[in-house]
């Protein structure tokens, strides 16, 4: 409380600081009713019922799922009520509905300690941590699933599960590991440092920033519901006539990308919408950090091509619930408007995890061989350029579909140039790594393995591209294991060395780099050990989400799944070392422990409320390392005439 | 390390590692191309096979020198630039190393051209190979000559398959869950629970599903089309070699996905043609019962489990014909 008096006071004298929100200075201890994580389970779980009642009390006599007798209106509406009643129990709600009944902005409370990590929090720093949280609660769930795939998988005809069981763990690993990686990192690492990076006070809508987190944690529910409404069994890809025929589960799935899609909008918004009109005087774009660069081309891919991954899922959604015939052939639909729609944002959404990956390697590297950053200008181009192409490729999964034959060789060469971008990223990490001063810490080391790993991923990219050979690889192991060496091997390593990395400025805390080596090694080692026989299984026939297979695959298979129990082990030594190097036994972090020259790393710890006391004016792009006579990064404004300089310049104002 | 030796030892790195790279690759295709590319799946039983297993080690062969090539750098580096003391990177840092244009035009180029190359050659390959076995849809446009006229002759019930001829022998595959049958519209429209085929014999494959998506992935023929509900999906090979094939689904098709597997079986054309007369023979019977033979088929009004009737159609976009006395009282 006393903390929350003098930072209004400091907000008063500083002049250039125009608080993100009306601030008001009355500390108010908060109730057992104040808007938190409590209330927000509550009112979902009263939002639930109310939304089944009133569904079943408009359609009862209509509507039904197919040999269930549920009614999936009811179904839907339940799901519905469930998500805006856990916003509203939250306190997104409160800012809107003052402004819908004309009402001023409701008075922001500043909660201090712990609890401001459970609340509708407009500071991007609390969200960030808030971001960690729920990307791990979706990592980890996710995991446990694909354990329980390898655990089926260790023999072609002794079951552990029934068909059904097992296929609806497939479909819900993949969805809920898809709906994890489109925010991996932009959720936790780019809302959290990319104000910081560019100089800003604050991300330019704090509450959209919010209700991102919150409405992402909301599609967790969603989809986690899917099981006790009885799975879905169409894969993540929820091909149509088989979407249509499914039951109850589908509309979980369905509307839990929506809700999804809507956080991913949201974040996509801000982020673009900070970077561009948020950057500090001098903050050039030639100067932007290389992971602001990943950020904002993820950004571009969030804000295009989420819409239409929400719209195929509204009208899938009113296939299930009102009968229309958007995807049922038989009534004027298409099935092939499901795979149409469904790719076109599917492909984006796979750079939409690639990206910031690349971001996060650009901008460590130079920081552990102490050189500049080689070719930024190429990088920036690069994440650019895949963010461009990558709407161009979508078909590329349908071509065995029978949709528009004649367009292969056009989509083969889109998908094929998309490497060209991709190959930038090497290129940049090849030519900092070239006579440079290594030091293996663990972010370099989980960087590297992203070299490692996503060349694997790329160079069987270019197989699948080939229309022939894509005749031999589509549908089996070998592309799913193409896709997990991307995506895992990727960017799950990339926001590993973002955390590594990043937690010392986040929390204050080192991370213990002993049990952090033996995290990367088991990781590393047992994810190629995991997925690299998948390439041999998918070239000898082994379609994908299969629940037998054939007898001659058995060891390939036992020895993949022997791998991914030790890999899900890996991740239980990281979550040993968040536990010890967080809670247990935290060990001080120095305020700048890898000597990083990156403007995030200039703030003081804690980062005040506000990153920085006064506007810094940035002076030269942040990767001027081991230049003696080189420009320092910025000016703090710690002496009068700068100072005077960055508060003619309004903090919270478009720099461009 | 004093910064002349540094000058002096500069150029050795960037000539080592390409010498490294160099006899590495030449090795690594060499033993790909001679040891495992002759095995590579999906083998040679059929034109598509054949061409597919070459298009995917020459592909192979590229892609070795690009991953040797990446890894190897970054391994030389470590060894030879790691350091576990703070310091300086000598003998380049600062404005120096951020950027060389020639190098990074190179990059750009040498990338580019590999690509190109690439698409170009998977292009010619897909035309040569009339589609490479893959689905093209109701109307494929790489197609073998007369394939128009012996789908037409299918369809009229009037086309002819004699061994030794070079008739085109039109199958229709059907994906439901969770099986496959296999129409032969050139012997009376009969369905089989497995795929026999003649041996060097142009095989055109119609595929379509009566329920969901599925994938009709015949894996040592190297067919993969998926079969979409009303979509005919045509796919061509030439058997070349006899013996037995696995087809599978490849495409998530509902809980037995996984079973949806049978075992098919190229035979010599004289064999061929006294399985398929005799099972023509003996499934008259059963074959009168079925829906007239047509390119898809629509489930009548009591759905699924009512049966189905000839769609008459070839593209799933066009109006439903009215069926008449054709369609069964329902």
């Amino acid at each position: 409380m006393e903390n929350i008096e003098d930072l209004s006071t400091e907000v008063v004298t500083n002049s250039d600081a125009p608080p993100a929100v009306t601030l008001q200075a009355k500390p108010k201890r908060p109730g057992w009713f104040s808007q938190h994580l409590g209330t927000a389970i509550l009112f979902g779980f009263l939002g639930y019922i109310l939304g089944h009642w009133f569904g079943n009390y408009i359609s009862s006599d209509y509507s039904y799922v197919v040999s269930s007798g549920q009614n999936s209106i009811a179904d839907l509406l339940a799901l519905v009520g469930m998500v805006i009643g856990w916003l509203g129990g939250i306190g997104a709600l409160n800012y809107p509905f003052a402004k819908i009944l004309g009402r001023g902005a409701p008075a922001e409370v500043e909660y201090e300690g712990l609890s401001k990590y459970f609340r509708y929090n407009l500071d991007h720093k609390v969200v960030g941590l808030q971001y960690v949280v729920g990307v791990l609660l979706f990592l980890f769930t996710g995991g446990l699933l694909a354990m329980a795939i390898r655990t089926e998988l260790l023999n072609p005809t002794t079951h552990a599960f029934s068909a059904d069981t097992y296929i609806k763990i497939v479909s819900e690993h993949g969805t809920i590991m898809m709906m994890m990686a489109t925010s991996i990192i932009i959720g936790p690492l780019a809302n959290y440092f990319v104000p910081l990076m560019i100089g800003a006070r604050r991300m330019a809508f704090p509450r959209i920033e919010a209700f991102s987190f919150w409405i992402f944690t909301a599609g967790f529910l969603v989809i986690v519901a899917a099981l006790p409404y009885g799975g879905f069994p169409t894969g993540w890809t929820g091909y149509a006539p088989l979407q249509t025929q499914a039951g109850p589960g589908m509309i979980a799935y369905l509307f839990g990308f929506c809700v999804v899609g809507l956080g991913m909008m949201a974040a996509g918004f801000n982020i673009a919408a900070t970077v561009i009109n948020y950057r500090a005087p001098g903050m050039t774009w030639g100067r932007l950090p290389v992971f602001v660069w990943g950020a904002l081309s993820t950004t571009a891919l969030l804000m295009l091509a989420t819409p239409v991954l929400f719209a195929a899922c509204v009208f899938g959604l009113l296939d299930e619930t009102v009968q229309t015939a958007f995807f049922v052939n038989e009534h004027g639909g298409s099935s092939f408007m499901w795979e149409n729609l469904f790719w076109f944002f599917g492909h984006p959404e796979v750079y939409i995890m690639a990206l910031p990956g690349f971001g996060i390697v650009g901008e460590i590297i130079p920081v552990f061989t102490r050189k500049p950053l080689f070719a930024y200008r190429i990088a920036a181009a690069g994440m650019m350029g895949v963010a461009l192409l990558s709407f161009f490729v979508w078909q590329h999964h349908l071509f065995e579909s029978g949709i528009n034959p004649d367009m292969r060789p056009l989509f083969s060469l889109t998908t094929e140039m998309v490497s060209i971008p991709t190959g930038f990223i090497f290129l940049v990490g090849m030519g900092t790594l070239y006579k440079s001063k290594i030091r293996l810490e663990v972010p370099m080391m989980f960087c590297l393995a992203v070299y490692f790993n996503f060349l694997i991923g790329g160079v069987t990219g270019v197989f699948l591209a080939d229309v022939p050979v894509n005749v031999t690889v589509h549908g089996g192991y070998f592309v799913l294991s193409h896709f997990h060496y991307t995506i895992m091997g990727g960017i799950v390593f990339a926001f590993m060395a973002g955390l590594y990395y990043w937690l010392p400025k986040m929390t204050g805390k080192m991370m213990n780099k002993k049990l952090g080596l033996w995290h990367f090694w088991t990781m590393f080692v047992f994810f190629n050990l995991t997925f690299f026989p998948m390439f041999i299984i998918g070239l000898l026939g082994q379609p994908r989400r299969t629940f037998t297979y054939a007898k001659n695959l058995q060891f390939l298979n036992e020895f993949s799944s022997v791998s991914a129990f030790l890999l899900g082990l890996s991740f239980f030594i990281f979550l040993a070392n968040l536990m010890w190097s967080m809670f247990i036994s935290p060990e001080r972090a120095p305020a700048n422990p890898w000597d990083s020259l990156g403007l995030e790393w200039q703030t003081a710890y804690p980062i005040p409320h506000y990153n920085f006391e006064r506007i810094p004016v940035i002076m030269s792009d942040p990767y001027h390392y081991s230049e003696p006579g080189a420009p320092s990064l910025a000016d703090f404004g710690d002496h009068d005439g700068v100072h005077s300089m960055s508060s003619s310049t309004s903090g919270d104002s478009p720099t461009t | 390390m004093t910064s002349e030796s540094a000058t002096k030892a500069a150029p050795r790195h960037l000539r080592r590692v390409t010498l490294i790279w160099f006899v590495s690759s030449v090795v690594a295709d060499l033993l790909f191309w001679f040891l495992a590319g002759p095995h590579m799946p999906p083998g040679r039983m059929t034109s598509t096979a054949a061409s597919n297993q070459s298009d995917f080690n020459i592909l192979m062969v590229v892609a070795l020198p690009v991953l040797l090539g990446v890894w190897e750098f970054i391994l030389y580096a470590l060894i030879t630039w790691r350091s576990k003391r703070p310091g300086v990177p000598e003998p380049i840092g600062g404005p120096a190393a951020a950027g060389n244009q020639k190098v990074e035009v190179s990059w750009v180029a040498i990338t580019a051209t590999l690509v190109i190359l690439l698409v170009a050659f998977g292009t010619v390959e897909l035309i040569v190979n009339e589609g490479a076995g893959a689905g093209e849809g109701p109307n494929p446009i790489w197609q073998p000559a007369g394939v128009n006229q012996a789908e037409a002759n299918a369809l009229a019930g009037t086309g002819t398959w004699a061994p030794g001829g070079n008739d085109i022998l039109v199958v229709q595959v059907i994906g439901q869950q969770w099986e496959w049958t296999y129409r032969y519209p050139t012997f009376g429209g009969f369905e089989s629970q497995q795929l026999i085929l003649p041996n060097n014999t142009t095989i055109a494959f119609n595929v379509t599903s009566l329920d969901v998506i599925h994938s009709f992935w015949a894996y040592q023929l190297e067919v993969k089309a998926d079969a979409n509900p009303q979509v005919n999906d045509v796919a061509f090979t030439k058997t070349r070699q006899l013996g037995n094939f696995v087809v599978r689904c490849s495409e998530l098709c509902g809980i037995w996905h996984a079973d949806m597997y049978d075992y098919g079986k190229v035979v010599s054309p004289a064999a061929f043609l006294h399985w398929v007369t005799t099972s023509e023979a003996k499934n008259a019977a059963n074959t009168a019962d079925l829906p007239a033979f047509a390119w898809t088929y629509v489930p009548d009004a009591n759905g699924a489990a009512g049966g189905y009737y000839p769609d008459g159609n070839v593209t799933p976009y066009s109006r439903v014909e009215v069926y008449g006395s054709t369609q069964p009282g329902s």
